[in-house]
């Protein structure tokens, strides 16, 4: 039964191994970016947009608030260039 | 069908030696890094040589560096009593940012600073500059007390905070210090290297196609400009933040 529902993915078997190790690494990297990259997104997001309200309700304050904005960027960002090294570090 | 091969990563940053071999040798990187170090002595030497009351020129340029780092990066972190680290905030800034203005420049188009070793390194002076000023100041049992178990918290929240703060403080911190450095300039040069092969591809395929990634090559080159600024910037502020974290820890 279970080797019925499989039969679709007879081809992967016929693949010389190699090549089917090296698309899944590929696939693997893939998904580890996109999903590091959807945190950080949001959260960067979050803090600029944030940002911009403050700097417009006080015009005066806008230094501060750049400052702190960039200071969050960096920590938010961070999340994301993990993902983003550890995607090279995967390797088939 | 076109030849869009793209080069594996590590022959895009792994260059063979010029001169010498070994660990020693000197490579594109290694060069790079050089010129870089010694325009920046050249600058501000010529530009401290004057002291001219109304500035001119590199004394002008020199002056807003400092101001920049002392104003903008000093006085909004740490304070006044962090001017004394201005030196080497400022030799960071623009270590960091000749480097990679020499990195964007055309037939260059390496940045130096896309290899981990030296991020790493400049990560791990900070590290131990803000853990002496840290044990200086505070001394070393207060310390890992303000580290730990930061005041202000319900004692159950422990169990939680105390071995997070530990990690990130000793052990995460200078990482991502370094790590996000490296990996800008490293996912900027990739970009770059990305439209330099599909323009070359085009160029061979068509001679007309290669307008479009041309032009997108030029763009992100400029908007490469930016990273490069912005990523000298938080490098010396996020160090800022934390040597005046070890020296003003939270009450």
């Amino acid at each position: 039964m279970l080797l019925h529902l499989l039969a679709p993915l007879h081809f992967l078997a016929a693949q010389d191994s190699g090549e089917l190790l090296k698309g899944l690494t590929a696939v693997g990297r893939g998904i580890v970016y996109g999903g590091a990259a959807i945190g950080p997104g949001i959260g960067i997001g979050i803090v600029v947009g944030n940002a911009i309200t403050a700097m417009a309700r006080q015009p005066e304050a806008a230094g501060q608030v750049r400052t702190t904005m960039f200071l969050g960027i960096a920590f938010t960002e961070a999340l994301a260039l993990f993902g983003f090294v550890l995607a090279f570090i995967i390797s088939g | 069908m076109l030849a869009l091969d793209f080069p594996p990563v590590s022959h895009l940053v792994e260059w063979g030696p010029i001169w010498g071999s070994g660990a020693l040798a000197i490579n594109k990187v290694v060069l790079e890094m050089m010129i870089a170090a010694v325009a920046v002595i050249v600058f501000y030497t010529v530009a401290g040589s004057k002291k001219a009351l109304v500035p001119t020129g590199a004394q002008n340029l020199g002056e807003m560096a400092v101001g920049f780092v002392e104003d903008g990066i000093i006085m909004e972190t740490i304070g006044p009593d962090g001017l004394l680290y201005a030196p080497y905030l400022l030799t960071l800034f623009s270590f960091i940012l000749t480097c990679n203005m020499i990195g964007l420049l055309p037939f260059v188009q390496m940045p130096p600073l896309a290899r981990y070793g030296v991020p790493v390194f400049m990560a791990l002076v900070t590290y131990f500059i803000y853990n002496v000023v840290a044990v200086v100041k505070q001394g070393p049992i207060q310390y890992l007390r303000n580290v730990m178990f930061m005041p202000g918290v319900p004692k159950v929240m422990y169990l939680l905070l105390t071995p997070i703060e530990f990690f990130t403080v000793f052990l995460i911190q200078p990482f991502s210090l370094s790590l996000r450095l490296f990996a800008n300039l490293l996912a900027g040069h990739l970009i770059l290297v990305t439209f330099a092969v599909l323009t070359t591809a085009l160029w061979e395929a068509t001679k007309i196609g290669f307008v479009l990634p041309f032009a997108l090559l030029v763009a992100l080159t400029g908007f490469e400009l930016l990273v490069a600024f912005l990523q000298a910037y938080i490098f010396t502020i996020l160090s800022a933040v934390y040597i005046g974290r070890a020296m003003h820890p939270d009450h």
